[in-house]
């Protein structure tokens, strides 16, 4: 079904970076017209938490991460740290709660709307999520620890819905 | 003639296009909004935009800096 107007993502990051593709696929998908579904499974279950402000980013284990600084001279902004900075830097604490300070701050300075913006857009014009019940009892989760109006259910349930929709996502 | 101006500069992608969205639902048939943004990749998303939803891209200005599309509701 080429033209099938149905979308589907599966989102298993859950880390600060990586929660953005999901929202912005799913919500430029409703936004042109498809109906999106994203299945939240494995570290994507963190996208659906009440609390977003838990949300880091892993510097360490991306070591092609670019690491610029989002404040400073021109010059300064323009050194990218991430090739002068040994990975085992990252081992130290407090270092990754700066580094995701400095990639808000990033975000911020480029105009990218923050995570909760991005997700109650979705959940405003409609894309269905899905939590993988597997995954949360895994991880301990109560159905209570997430936002209100989501799905909960497993591979099956995905795969039915996928079946309809002729793009699939995994990110 | 323009019914409606949304201002998108210094946003990134997706808000352009969300906004667009969210402005144009509220619009009649044939209604024509003017969409400023400073997001270059909106260039070819608003087209996309208007390719899959059936709205009229028409016009596009592009100063350099700030990029304005006039766009006919469907």
């Amino acid at each position: 079904m080429p033209n099938s107007k149905e979308m589907t993502v599966i989102a298993s990051k859950g880390t600060l970076d990586w929660a953005y593709p999901p929202f912005i696929l799913a919500s430029t998908g409703i936004a042109m017209g498809k109906e999106v579904t994203v299945f939240c499974t494995f570290y994507g279950l963190n996208l659906l938490l009440k609390d977003l402000s838990h949300l880091r980013i892993s510097p360490q284990g991306n070591p092609d991460m670019p690491m610029k600084m989002p404040f400073g001279p021109k010059w300064f902004q323009a050194i990218d740290f991430s090739q002068k900075i040994p990975n085992i830097f990252w081992n130290i604490p407090g270092m990754e709660f700066f580094a995701t300070r400095m990639m808000l701050k990033t975000f911020k300075n480029n105009g990218m709307a923050s995570i909760e913006e991005l997700r109650s857009i979705c959940v405003e014009m409609g894309v269905k999520f899905i939590a993988c019940e597997m995954t949360m009892g895994m991880f301990g989760f109560s159905r209570d620890d997430f936002i209100e109006g989501i799905e909960f259910a497993g591979a099956a349930t995905y795969l039915d819905v996928a079946d309809k929709s002729s793009q699939d996502l995994f990110i | 003639m323009v019914d409606q101006t949304l201002d998108m500069c210094g946003y990134a992608c997706p808000m352009p296009i969300l906004k667009t969205k969210q402005a144009l639902a509220k619009m009649n048939t044939d209604e024509v909004i003017e969409v400023t943004c400073t997001d270059q990749g909106s260039k070819k998303d608003f087209k996309a935009f208007c390719n899959q939803l059936g709205h009229k891209l028409l016009s596009q200005k592009d100063d350099g800096n700030k990029i304005i599309f006039n766009i006919q509701k469907n």
